[in-house]
């Protein structure tokens, strides 16, 4: 059979592809353009080649902050999708419960990431924050802008606090999606409490814990704002994530080169573990 | 013998079940024939011990069982919905009930291949149940019933999301596969003719109580009100409200239909008769039936059959009609009653007759 084409359809995906080519493709580009010249201002530019991304891949301050990155992703995966799940279970299903639990968990995804930064960088001052005075004057010195440990601690603490809410409600939409009924027969066959999370809730929450997973790395592995407005990267450069180096030598040093190619292999980083991520997890899902 | 001694159900302001009493006897099939939202699943979750009643008590072979937890009472369950261990295989789904309760390995492989050839499902033991249809997916959750050993067996529509061909095959084996357990089944179905292929015992439910029961025939047969008839008749059934008057069934002062022997003793007055779609047609060969000027509505094709939609006197009636006819809608036709298979039934509902027995 022969296929009727009607070369008018392209006229309305042509808003969106439009679209596209201004928010992604032409930005990436640009940044393409970048990353193989070198210029030093006035538009001239001259070709570099791979030049740039050698300098970045030779380079331990970019292998220190990747490894610094994963560190963190690795961290709070482990800490977030455990305790969201946890969260979630343990949420209300009927009732006023609801509701309320649902603003409560909803109001840290709604505060922008700056003011949680300054929120938690207040907190924790040693002088004049309620955590970290609090934690000096019962004996735990802290000061996150001197010990490194305290850094970290500061910046997972916040992003636990910033970001667990999503997992908890991705995994509650999961978990209301379960008809009554495999609860019911879970219950006649004398199923214990963790034979039900084990085989029926666990199972069915499969897919919206893959996405809270992979948008929690995506997220995490690229996190700028939070450190950035608590830590600066410091103390030294304990807390310099692939994003901050990046902005330094873009915006600080304006080495446009080196941070251009930078960016790529950020961005190929993040997609090549995404995809990873992904491949492993809906592998079973194949017969 | 599972007995509900008045039980009763009230969630909030609303009552789900009001006080019931039923004995269900080992070995026997009963079916709760009724509507959508009539109660039958609140009377099957408190028959297992889902529920707790609000009121009155449930007995096991002569033991007050009311307070004893749903696992520990031996019963088992299938639903509307293919419920299954998604994650495990369908070898490990059919052995679960065994594994919780600590069957040794050997046991526990011989009743699971035992279940599963039973079921036909021995090609798929090692499948997900993700990975199987429709008809595949319940017949495993109905091998996790059958390899408990249950007691009490509850089938809470279970074929109702199958399509047509796995309902009808499934439905005849139903009883066969259970039939040797010696357990107590209840079925719950929407449809009347899934319960009276079923056969054993139907109780009729109409919201939140039971309206009758007894053996399957006699309650389609002689339905005690017009409730219970109603409840048992799909296409729905035809009623027209009449006066009985010198032998004849009147409407407005016009004698419509003669009054038949099985009728001869009723009472002369206001009463409401009642028959199932397949006896009225539009041939007169039927012994005693009589005819009638209706006007056609619409009418559907349903296979080999035709639902003739008409009205007669302000009533809107049904014709189930064997063959394919071609008939105009708002033209003046000739029905036929069989007024052999007329019910009657007084203005409180009470059935005041019944056809005498005969085919159905």
């Amino acid at each position: 059979m022969d296929k009727t084409w009607n070369n008018k359809a392209w006229f309305m995906v042509l808003p969106v592809l439009l679209l596209v080519a201004f928010s992604a493709v032409i930005p990436l580009m640009t940044v393409v353009n970048y990353s193989v010249q070198d210029t030093f201002g006035n538009n001239q530019f001259f070709w570099a080649g791979t030049d740039w991304f050698t300098q970045v891949l030779d380079s331990a301050r970019f292998w220190d902050s990747l490894v610094r990155n994963l560190a963190f992703s690795a961290v709070i995966l482990a800490i977030q999708i455990p305790l969201g799940i946890f969260i979630a279970l343990n949420m209300p299903r009927h009732g006023l419960g609801v509701p309320v639990c649902l603003i409560f968990m909803a109001l840290p995804l709604l505060i922008p990431w700056n003011v949680v930064g300054t929120i938690w960088q207040l907190l924790c001052r040693a002088d004049i924050g309620l955590v970290g005075w609090g934690l000096t004057q019962l004996g735990f010195p802290f000061a996150y802008a001197a010990d490194p440990v305290d850094a970290w601690v500061t910046i997972v603490v916040m992003d636990v606090w910033h970001w667990t809410s999503l997992v908890v409600l991705l995994c509650y939409a999961g978990l209301v999606s379960i008809p009554e009924a495999y609860y019911q027969a879970a219950k006649i066959d004398g199923a214990s409490r963790l034979a039900v999370f084990r085989y029926i809730q666990l199972p069915k929450m499969k897919r919206v814990l893959l996405i809270a997973i992979l948008l929690r790395f995506m997220d995490s592995f690229m996190i700028y704002t939070e450190p950035f407005v608590v830590t600066g990267g410091g103390p030294g450069s304990s807390t310099t994530f692939l994003s901050i180096d990046l902005v330094k030598m873009a915006v600080g040093q304006f080495d446009l080169g080196p941070a251009a190619a930078m960016s790529i292999v950020y961005f190929l980083i993040v997609l090549l573990l995404s995809w990873i991520f992904y491949t492993v997890m809906t592998q079973g899902d194949q017969a | 013998m599972l007995e509900l001694r008045h039980v009763e159900k009230i969630v909030g302001r609303d009552t789900h079940v009001h006080a019931t009493s039923l004995a269900l006897e080992r070995g026997s099939l009963n079916v709760l024939l009724g509507p959508t939202l009539s109660g039958k699943t609140s009377l099957m979750r408190l028959m297992a011990g889902l529920d707790t009643p609000t009121a009155g008590s449930v007995w096991f072979d002569g033991k007050d069982v009311t307070g004893v937890r749903v696992q520990d009472r031996g019963v088992a369950m299938v639903y509307q919905q293919f419920i299954n261990y998604p994650a495990l295989t369908v070898y490990e789904n059919i052995a679960s009930p065994m594994r919780i309760k600590g069957a040794d390995k050997a046991t526990i492989d011989r009743e699971v291949r035992k279940a599963a050839e039973l079921l036909k499902l021995t090609p798929y033991l090692d499948r997900t149940p993700l990975n199987l249809s429709g008809g595949q997916q319940q017949r495993t959750a109905l091998a996790r019933a059958i390899v408990k050993n249950a007691s009490l067996v509850l089938l809470d529509e279970p074929l109702a999301n199958l399509d047509y061909k796995l309902r009808e095959e499934l439905r005849l084996e139903l009883p066969k596969i259970f039939a040797a357990s010696g357990a107590i089944f209840v079925y719950a179905t929407t449809e009347p003719s899934e319960a009276l292929l079923l056969g054993g015992n139907t109780a009729t439910m109409s919201e939140g109580r039971i309206t009758q029961f007894g053996r399957t025939i006699d309650v389609y047969r002689r339905p005690n009100d017009l409730l219970t008839a109603r409840t048992f008749a799909d296409p729905p059934l035809n009623a027209m409200d009449v006066v009985k008057r010198n032998g004849q069934f009147t409407a407005g002062d016009r004698p419509l239909l003669a009054v038949p022997p099985h009728l001869s003793q009723l009472a002369d007055g206001p009463c409401t008769i009642a028959f199932h779609p397949h006896h009225l047609s539009l041939s007169s060969q039927a012994p005693g039936s009589a005819p009638l000027q209706a006007r056609t509505a619409i009418s559907e094709i349903a296979g080999s059959e035709s639902f003739v939609h008409i009205e007669f006197e302000g009533s809107r009636w049904v014709m189930l009609s064997p063959g394919i006819h071609d008939i105009e809608p708002d033209a003046l036709i000739t029905v036929h009653v069989d007024t052999r298979h007329l019910m009657a039934f007084g203005m409180d509902g009470r059935a005041l007759g019944a056809p005498v027995a005969m085919a159905a």
